[in-house]
């Protein structure tokens, strides 16, 4: 409940003195009379969902806390012994196996005494994010610090170099799994996605827009799954034995390519909806077409469709889970492999609430900042 | 017509002349590869408990894991050089028939359509599986037969089903299967009372029985309903490989026979058992006849362990009984071919 921009600007001054409002009408009591007590309607639904919403609360915490095992014992032979966690099943949460798992649903099958590496790869992952968010790093160098970036992950992640052990892409697992995927997946999707849009509405190529909407509804055609499918079991009987492209690199192409086919039609969504006289404009002063582009027609375009293409993102970034299909341990299916085992057998809503954690980290974040930048980049519209 | 003839003849000689260059000496392009690389790339399942599933430090567990090693220790002298490669059940034929992995050992069934249609073989069994039912003792069924008009949890698509439902037509019974997709859902709604019996491969029965709290309430009927022999599946036409896949594994039944283990190989090789020398390379060229080192059985033993071994640390675990898959002298499958 911020006031709107144009209040705070005007209180910004010296404020004259005056007296505080009563607190009927102003602070978190008036607050609560106006939005929650607002007649007989508004407080009997108010009452039944705070009843409903403590009794939810009360149960997950009876369950999640009080009644929950943090550790269990160690046998003489250094294996767990699970037999607390059994006993607890359906009244208490076990977060003994997350404790045992952890470190397993984040990495996956990277050599344990290795795992550091993948750690400082998420968190230079988070830091890119960060850093490319902010706008006053949008320069030039924010290239290089991306192209660094990366380099610094796949050194870590790959290894064979500065002493470091090599660790082949099928040991590779769980978030750093992930965060691969997305990044990459979106990084190079939308500049394929802008190109493909702008040739599906170009007019003086008849060939290039044909095949930019035979390219678009080929692709929207099939499900992701049915890529993936193909780029896994199907691409390799193709090729020649032996010359074989990495799997990770097969279902990341399939990823790049489905997610611009559908980045593409949001592009072509946000130039779509420009007026004709922006266009006609920059014809009438002489600029070209790339000019005409990248200066008048696209920097508007993409501002009008932040909030969709940041819905696909968040999609896709969910989307890159279905690899599991096809057999690599990104974070969703390391965690249902860390499932399976039979120590822990019947531990599944712990582990799945904890990737469901992890996973509305990372969404929430992108859908906050989204809003952020709409706010800052339509000041144009709302003086 | 000259010139083309000249040019043909130039390029089947280049040929030739590349040829003996390309030929190794153990003429087996898997066994080449494999050496060239230094690593094994074994396609398992990662993901079933007991066969292949990666432990906490992500150490890949299991009979099937082990097969691997097995293989490994024989052709490369190190049973760790090992890549395993997750394979699902719709891209495990295609991973092996396009050469990604060099043997697959996903607790795969061994049937005549498989092997006769897919351009693959299978080498060996290291499981012998079937189909059972597991029912609460409260239900007092002590026989699949009398289980008439029961409903029963399932796997939808699986051999199971199909296994369940041929059982309950020759036996012209009736039966209302209950499918659900997911193993934790499935294994709820059995525990919830949803369904009188769950039905799945008996592995997998006993060690969801082993896992309960309090297991003595369940029973697991005594009728085994379908065969699923599962095993090490590899390339038709790569003969040589073949045969060190399936002596690799009939080393290990030979070991467990003979009583040599992982503990008592270093002393064995001071055995004067003929079987025991040759089997570890003491005496004769076994080694050299299937394109390995002398030692290649030692090192699997030493290494992995006999076949009893691997069985006892990922299956007894379980909770899972031998049953027919102890060694043929102690009335089980395993049978190992004389070693001469």
């Amino acid at each position: 409940m911020t006031p709107p921009a144009s209040i705070a600007i005007a209180e910004a001054g010296p404020a004259p003195t005056r007296e505080r409002p009563p607190a009927s009408v102003y602070g978190p009591f008036a607050w609560v009379r106006a939005n929650l007590f607002n007649g007989i309607f508004s407080t009997i639904v108010t009452l039944v969902l705070g009843v409903a919403i403590a009794w939810a609360l009360y149960g997950f915490l009876k369950w999640g806390v009080a009644n929950a095992i943090w550790s269990v014992p160690t046998t003489a032979t250094g294996a767990l012994d699970p037999t607390a966690c059994r006993a607890a099943h359906g009244t208490g949460a076990c977060w003994a196996a997350i404790n045992d798992k952890w470190r397993f649903m984040l990495f996956g099958r990277f050599p344990y005494d290795q795992q550091w590496r993948a750690g400082i790869c998420i968190a230079l992952f988070i830091g890119l994010f960060y850093v490319s968010s902010d706008r006053r790093f949008w320069r030039k160098e924010l290239a290089y610090i991306w192209a660094a970036t990366l380099a610094v992950i796949f050194t870590l992640m790959w290894g064979g170099v500065f002493g470091l052990s090599y660790v082949p892409q099928d040991e590779w697992g769980g978030l750093p799994i992930t965060l691969i995927l997305a990044t990459f997946g979106l990084a190079l999707a939308f500049p394929l996605s802008v190109l493909v849009a702008l040739g599906r509405r170009s007019t003086a190529l008849p060939a290039v827009k044909t095949l930019c909407i035979v390219y678009v509804e080929l692709i929207r055609g099939v499900p992701l799954i049915a890529l993936l499918f193909m780029a896994n079991v199907m691409f390799p009987l193709f090729m020649p034995v032996g010359l074989n492209p990495d799997k990770l690199l097969r279902a990341q192409v399939a990823i790049i390519l489905f997610a611009a086919a559908y980045l593409a039609e949001v592009v072509r969504g946000g130039l779509q909806a420009l007026p004709k006289g922006q266009a006609e404009a920059a014809d009438a002063l002489g600029l070209t077409y790339w000019q005409k582009t990248l200066k008048i027609t696209l920097p508007q375009a993409l501002r009008l469709v932040i909030p969709p293409l940041v819905n696909t993102f968040i999609g896709f970034f969910k989307d890159t889970s279905l690899v599991l299909t096809i057999g690599i341990l990104d974070l969703l299916t390391a965690s249902k492999t860390a499932m399976a085992d039979p120590v822990w057998q019947g531990v599944s809503t712990e582990i799945y609430i904890v990737v469901a954690m992890v996973y509305v980290a990372f969404c929430y974040t992108m859908s906050s900042y989204s809003r952020s930048i709409e706010r800052k980049l339509d000041r144009a519209r709302n003086r | 017509m000259f010139r083309l003839t000249v040019g043909a003849g130039l390029l089947a000689s280049a040929l030739l002349a590349a040829l003996p260059a390309m030929a190794q000496p153990s003429g087996s392009a898997t066994l080449d590869a494999v050496k060239a690389r230094g690593t094994l790339i074994c396609g398992v399942a990662g993901a079933v408990p007991g066969f292949s599933l990666p432990d906490s430090q992500g150490i890949m567990r299991g009979i099937d894991a082990d097969s691997c090693r097995n293989v490994a220790a024989a052709v490369l002298g190190d049973a760790n050089k090992v890549k395993f490669a997750v394979t699902t059940t719709q891209n495990r034929f295609t991973a092996l028939q396009s050469g990604e992995i060099d043997l697959l050992v996903r607790s795969t069934t061994w049937t005549l359509g498989r092997e006769a249609s897919l351009g693959l073989e299978f080498a060996g069994v290291n499981y012998y599986d079937g189909t059972g039912f597991l029912v609460k003792k409260a239900l007092g069924v002590k026989s699949a037969k009398e289980m008439d008009g029961a409903t029963i949890c399932v796997q939808p698509g699986t051999s199971t089903e199909l296994a369940i439902s041929d059982y309950y037509r020759v036996n012209k019974m009736k039966f209302t299967p209950i499918l659900i997709q997911d193993l934790a859902e499935i294994q709820a709604a059995f525990l919830a009372g949803r369904c009188d019996a769950y039905s799945t491969d008996s592995s997998a029965l006993a060690t969801f029985r082993a896992t309960q709290t309090n297991k003595d309430d369940f029973l697991l009927l005594p009728e085994i309903i379908s065969k699923e022999p599962l095993g090490y599946v590899v390339r038709k036409g790569d003969d040589k490989w073949f045969d060190i896949v399936r002596w690799s594994y009939f080393a290990t039944v030979a070991a467990e026979e003979m009583d040599v283990s992982s503990k008592n190989v270093d002393e064995m090789l001071a055995s004067t058992n003929p079987d025991i020398r040759r089997l570890l390379g003491v005496e004769g060229e076994m080694g050299k006849s299937l394109g390995l080192d002398a030692k290649w059985a030692y090192n699997i033993i030493k290494q992995v362990g006999n076949f009893g071994e691997t069985w006892d640390r990922n299956i007894t675990v379980l909770g899972v009984p031998r049953g027919i898959n102890a060694v043929w002298t102690k009335g089980g499958l395993h049978y190992a071919p004389p070693i001469r």
